[in-house]
């Protein structure tokens, strides 16, 4: 015999909206719970997809090729001690692209000569050379550098904390800080150093002004170096022994960026916690409209049972709950998509770091709703297609 | 074509329960292309189980049906849906709308499961429609229409297929007189145009108007008349 029932393709999809159409306040609200979940995944992967890449940014910015060299201070370490040669020896190393080296006087500084002694301010007298400003590849906010020029002079460059300290953010080109017992001239201030921040801390004056002023002895206690990428191991491992032949063991070799490689995987740890949070709102989501489905295949009695009566088989009735489940489930996780980004382009802008919503965050989203959908219309419409006809128009 | 539309012999229906229901108990009923039939009997008498066994919803404890020479016997549940999608439309006591949706989609719905594109089934909807008088209804949406027009709109839903027979479990049992009247009238009409009807009523003044009448009694058929 020829006779089928058929139900052309357009029209499961008529018939899977008609739950939607009769009763919209009820969809929508199922459908909330998987926005929820994906606008969380989605914001989760994009925040740390946009936060990443500003780490990323600032590590190309930053280099990762810069190695500080210092004299071992920790527990252990006691009596290592840069040696006055340490820069040259270490700037012959081949790969080695620049080094600067900064030692420290004992010194105490002030804004003007009336503070009483005790208040210090926290801020540290750093001697350095006019190569430290490239080797760390900080910047100026103010003023100039140090320089041969200067060296001699009771000058001082300001750290970007340090000024604060002193008040001097706002530098005007002519103010002088009470320091060692005597005015310096400020003639420039830094930017933040993000490489190294203890020189943010720090008052810099020349070599030739602290040998003549603070009896500094030329010992450095830190060496910047910039050496070729590609060399960077071999680079800090023969460091020690070139920086203090005698107790090479008493030398620190550290790479900042570390820290910041290191910021990278906690927040992708960060990351996978908070997924696993989204999932199982997902998962509730799912729970949600299987549950509101369950319901609505009990109302839904006499729609069923007029559908069997027109020439719905049992696959028909299963496909429009199952249909309806998915329209339900794609609509929320296409909202929570763009729920997701939203949240994602707001807090982003907001710290200042591009916007990156992942194309997996996007269409994992989908997909998840499809398969919650699929999954949570499953049981309802199992329920709705093995309804007896007879029995579902009788308690209509 | 002069076999009957509905031929049923020896039809019994046991519910399963301790001790088991015979809603029906043997069954011997055959009607003929364009016969209009009343069903009565009083209440659990087991008329609406029957009209079911006629429309193929549920299946018979024992005993044969035969829809347009085809008997069902051994016929899986998606060849008895096709079989309801093709032969046979039904009228029900609460209409059945879809409400949000308009009277004419509605009607158009009788064609659904035919595989019948959705413009087509519109149009074969329009004339439905226009035959129940409903032709100015066709855009308004089922929840705001009388319940005399919800009924018409549900019989030209069970039209729109030209089935070879159109059942109704008392069709006018949610209805006042009024609107009942229009709505037999219309059943009478359909008659005259030679469409087979069985129509399941409580009502004499009801059962009257029809040409037979097959009276039920615990599951039996106790009269079988028909006027002149
Ligand atoms: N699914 C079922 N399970 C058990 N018993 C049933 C079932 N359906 C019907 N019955 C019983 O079968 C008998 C016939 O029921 P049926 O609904 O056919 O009566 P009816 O003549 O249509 O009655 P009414 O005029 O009240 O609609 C009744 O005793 C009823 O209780
Ligand atoms: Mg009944």
């Amino acid at each position: 015999m020829t006779d089928v029932s058929l139900l052309r393709g357009e029209d499961i999809l008529r018939v899977a909206a008609v739950g939607l159409r009769t009763r919209p306040t009820r969809a929508i609200l199922s459908a909330l719970g998987i926005t929820i979940g994906i606008a969380s995944m989605v914001a989760v992967l994009g925040l740390s997809e946009s936060s990443k890449s500003d780490l990323i940014a600032s590590l190309d910015r930053l280099g990762t090729n810069l190695i500080v060299v210092e004299a071992g201070s920790g527990i252990g370490f006691g009596t290592g001690t840069l040696t006055e040669t340490a820069e040259a020896m270490v700037s012959r190393i081949a790969p080695v692209q620049g080094v600067s080296a900064v030692g420290s006087v004992e010194a105490n500084v002030y804004r003007t000569d009336l503070v009483p002694e005790s208040r210090s301010g926290g801020i540290s007298v750093r001697v350095t050379a006019s190569s430290l400003l490239e080797t760390l590849g900080a910047t100026l906010a103010d003023g100039r550098f140090l320089d041969g020029a200067t060296d001699h002079l009771p000058v001082a460059v300001l750290g970007s904390v340090a000024a604060e300290r002193l008040g001097l953010s706002a530098f005007d080109g002519s103010a002088s800080i009470w320091l060692g017992g005597r005015w310096f001239g400020v003639i420039g201030v830094l930017d933040p150093i993000e490489l190294a921040p203890t020189l943010d801390r720090s008052v810099l004056i020349g070599e030739d002004a602290a040998a003549a002023l603070f009896d500094y002895d030329g010992i450095p206690d830190s060496l910047y170096v910039r050496a070729a990428p590609e060399h960077i191991d071999a680079v800090i491992a023969v460091l020690p022994a070139t920086a203090d032949p005698e107790s090479p063991d008493q030398i620190e070799v550290s790479r900042p960026t570390d820290a910041l490689e290191a910021r990278a995987a906690a927040e992708g740890a960060f990351t996978a916690l908070f997924l696993g949070l989204g999932l199982v709102a997902l998962v509730v989501g799912g729970v949600g409209v299987a549950n509101v489905m369950v319901i609505s295949v009990l109302e839904r009695r006499g729609e069923i049972g007029l559908r069997r009566s027109l020439g719905a088989t049992r696959r028909h009735v299963a496909l429009q709950f199952v249909g309806e489940a998915l329209i339900l489930a794609v609509a929320g996780g296409l909202a929570g998509v763009a729920l997701g980004a939203a949240v994602t382009a707001v807090y982003a802008a907001a710290r200042g770091w591009s916007v990156l919503v992942p194309a997996v965050a996007i269409w994992g989203g989908i997909t998840a709703s499809i398969l919650i959908g699929g999954v949570a219309g499953l049981y309802p419409a199992r329920r709705a297609a093995r309804m007896a006809p007879t029995e579902a128009l009788r308690s209509a | 074509m002069t076999e009957p539309v509905l031929e049923i012999a020896g039809l019994t229906k046991e519910y399963p329960g301790s001790p088991p229901v015979r809603a029906l108990d043997g069954i011997d009923l055959t009607i003929e292309r364009g016969e209009a039939v009343a069903i009565i009997g009083p209440s659990g008498s087991g008329k609406s189980t029957l009209l079911h066994m006629m429309g193929t919803l549920d299946r018979p404890t024992s005993g044969s049906i035969a829809i347009a020479g085809r008997n069902l016997d051994g016929l899986s549940d998606d060849e008895l849906s096709a079989v309801r999608s093709r032969h046979i439309g039904f009228v029900f006591q609460q209409f059945h709308l879809l409400p949000g949706y308009t009277a004419l989609d509605n009607v158009a719905d009788g064609l659904l499961y035919r595989g019948t594109p959705l413009e087509e089934r519109r149009r074969l909807g329009r004339t439905a429609l226009e035959r129940v008088g409903l032709a100015d209804r066709a855009r308004h949406h089922a929840e705001k229409l009388s319940g005399g027009e919800r009924q018409r709109v549900a019989v030209a839903r069970a039209l729109v297929g030209r089935p070879d027979i159109i059942l109704a479990d008392e069709p006018t049992g949610n209805l006042d007189s009024k609107m009942s009247d229009a709505v037999i009238e219309l059943l009478s009409d359909l008659h005259r145009v030679g469409i087979t009807l069985v129509v399941i009523t409580h009502e004499p003044d009801i059962a009257h108007r029809f040409a037979r009448t097959v009276e039920l009694r615990d599951g039996r058929v106790v009269h079988d008349r028909s006027a002149a």
